[in-house]
């Protein structure tokens, strides 16, 4: 008796209670929905805007091979360009076997050890301080000292916002290779530094690969630690030695001018390190699900 | 066999081997493997130090402040680098206000889509919908501040502050968080520009979180006849709260630390105000606007103290967050 009851109340409720509640479960699942939507709406306002106000700049060849101009005249964003290129480069290559060397010892020396826990540990921290405070600890160790700004604190300040990345991700996709291949390396007579580097690198290599590409995303956008490091330059300059443009930072100091043609070349600029950040983080995402 | 024969005998077949032609493999120096263990342990002891680093050498660069003013520095709100007097609390409480408000927007609608994309999305839908809102993270955060700055705050202020200032300005407590004029910067649009920002945060641990729920337990709960929104409240919810709240303090290290995008649409007033409607300041954009302009050791000191505060703040709501999670993952397994 109690089965018909229950099928028919599922069927056609006529229990006040249990209307109320699937009531409630509709207009919450709704609700739900709606705030998916609400995430999506700002992501593509965003875009949108980007591709409005940019799409023009980013048509213009000169973006590419003019300098960054003085208020009023017409020019492009070369030099800041040449230099995000650069320090990006030197960040990931200074920051990129750092942490991929401590990930290393945290999966495959370290295991259970105090050392790899406390410094996962930090390292996480680590992963979500806010830029501006490596900023600030850049400039009090580097800059401060030799007196002057340089690309070369900039880098080192992107390479700091790489390590965390790197050691989190290179540490994650080493635990997921599977214990009998080291054994079977191990059984074979392979030292452990050979079964690291020819066995465990090579399993885990695309996985180490998405971190570094997302940690180039993450650099490429940072504005934060470089406006106390590497500053700003008008001119094209290849000394990392000295100030160097870089694409965060015009953009930061031309859309707060009140210039329309400096406005113009900042919107041409955020869009293009927006399109730069995400074709990187869709190229990682691929290419770390295609190995899964 | 006594230990000195064993010895020689190992000796010699030592030399055997060393002489005995061979792969190289099989003469590989032990030295190499040490050496090897000791390069990554250095890296690993470099990253377990960097933290303690900078908090010493903002410690260090903040020391005139640190003796001048002692704790007072956190609750004098005098910024005057005219007469060299520093205090702490404008800076912090914009940070706080502006941290709040995107935790209030922020955290709802983070549960909302990630209770969406865990329990409502076709699983086809599943993977694209979680890389779009994922994207939303990959922006930087200067996109955001430019954005809000020429997109946002303009809307903002013709259509929408108005309409909260005529519905709430004659509110007897609610109304001093509204007051004054519409001027679209301010704590308000940095907070909601913040919220965005943490979406993506707080939802992905949210999602990680909630596929930890067994699904026995979920089974169970609609076998008795409950809802989705009651499995999701009541099993679901409970199930995982030490990991939500960890996502929640994630989110909000986030949104307490992050500078670029605030600094565009707050404003930059050195002064205390009720409304959020008003234009304040936080430590993050204070430093990223005043840092390179400064003058004097005692002003550099005081910007360095700003630093450190937010460093303290950040570190210790990253680290809680951080235990919370590592507790969930414990105890994962333990409870069925």
């Amino acid at each position: 008796m109690s089965a018909s009851l229950i099928a028919a109340s599922v069927i056609a409720p006529a229990n006040p209670i249990y209307r109320a509640r699937r009531r409630t479960n509709f207009i919450l699942l709704t609700v739900s929905a709606l705030a998916l939507a609400f995430g999506l709406f700002w992501l593509a306002w965003i875009l949108g805007t980007l591709l409005y106000e940019g799409g023009y700049a980013l048509a213009r060849a000169a973006l590419y091979y003019e300098m960054t101009p003085p208020p009023g005249a017409d020019g492009g964003l070369a030099n800041a360009i040449g230099g995000s290129l650069v320090m990006v480069a030197v960040g990931t290559l200074v920051g990129t076997p750092v942490g991929i060397l401590a990930g290393t010892y945290l999966a495959e020396y370290g295991r259970g050890g105090w050392l790899s826990g406390a410094t996962r540990f930090l390292n996480d921290v680590l992963l979500s301080a806010p830029s501006i405070v490596i900023g600030l600890f850049v400039y009090s160790i580097y800059v401060a000292r030799v007196g002057h700004f340089s690309a070369w604190a900039g880098s080192f300040a992107l390479a700091l916002l790489v390590i965390p990345v790197v050691v989190r991700t290179t540490d994650d996709m080493l635990k997921l290779v599977p214990g009998s291949l080291r054994e079977a390396a191990m059984a074979l007579g392979c030292p452990m530094w050979k079964m690291i580097l020819t066995v465990t690198y090579r399993s885990a290599r695309t996985g180490i690969l998405t971190g570094i590409l997302l940690a180039i995303a993450r650099i490429s956008g940072e504005t934060a630690p470089l406006l106390f490091t590497a500053l700003n330059n008008q001119f094209w300059s290849t000394n990392l030695n000295a100030p160097m443009a870089n694409l965060p930072v015009v953009i930061f100091q031309f859309a707060m001018s009140p210039y329309e043609n400096w406005h113009r070349l900042a919107w041409g600029g955020a869009a293009l390190i927006t399109l730069a950040v995400l074709v990187l983080n869709i190229v990682a995402r691929a290419l770390f699900h295609k190995t899964d | 066999m006594p230990a000195a024969t064993l010895n020689a005998v190992r000796e010699n077949q030592a030399s055997a081997l060393a002489q005995a032609p061979g792969p190289r493999q099989l003469r590989s120096a032990p030295w190499k493997d040490v050496a090897f263990e000791w390069l990554t342990r250095l890296f690993a002891l470099l990253v377990f130090s960097l933290l303690a680093g900078i908090l010493l050498t903002l410690l260090a660069g903040s020391q005139l402040t640190l003796q001048k003013y002692g704790f007072s520095f956190i609750w004098s709100d005098a910024w005057d680098p005219v007469q060299e007097d520093f205090g702490a609390l404008v800076p912090i409480f914009g940070t706080l206000v502006t941290s709040a408000i995107a935790m209030v927007v922020g955290v709802p609608v983070s549960f909302g889509i990630a209770l969406f994309l865990t329990e409502l999305s076709p699983a086809w839908l599943k993977r694209p919908l979680g890389t779009a809102i994922e994207l939303l993270a990959a922006i930087p955060s200067i996109i955001y501040g430019m954005w809000g700055l020429f997109v946002f705050v303009p809307l903002f202020q013709t259509h929408v502050q108005p309409m909260l200032i005529a519905a709430f300005s004659g509110l007897p407590l609610a109304g001093a968080l509204f007051a004054g004029p519409p001027i679209g910067i301010g704590m308000l649009t940095a907070g909601l520009i913040l919220s965005i920002m943490v979406i993506p945060f707080i939802t992905a641990v949210m999602r990680d979180v909630f596929e930890l729920v067994p699904a026995m337990l979920k089974e169970s709960a609609y076998g008795l006849g409950a809802t989705t929104w009651e499995v999701v409240w009541r099993v679901v919810l409970p199930y995982t709260k030490v990991g939500v709240i960890g996502g929640i303090m994630l989110g909000l290290g986030r949104a307490l630390g992050e500078t670029m995008a605030v600094t565009f649409v707050i404003g930059n007033a050195q002064r205390l105000a009720a409304s959020l409607m008003a234009p304040g300041n936080s430590i993050a954009s204070a430093l990223a606007n005043e840092f390179t302009e400064a003058v004097g050791d005692l002003y550099f000191s005081a910007l360095i103290e700003l630093g450190l505060i937010l460093f303290l703040i950040t570190t210790i709501v990253l680290a809680l967050s951080k235990l919370l999670l590592m507790q969930l993952a414990k105890s994962e397994g333990r409870r069925t």
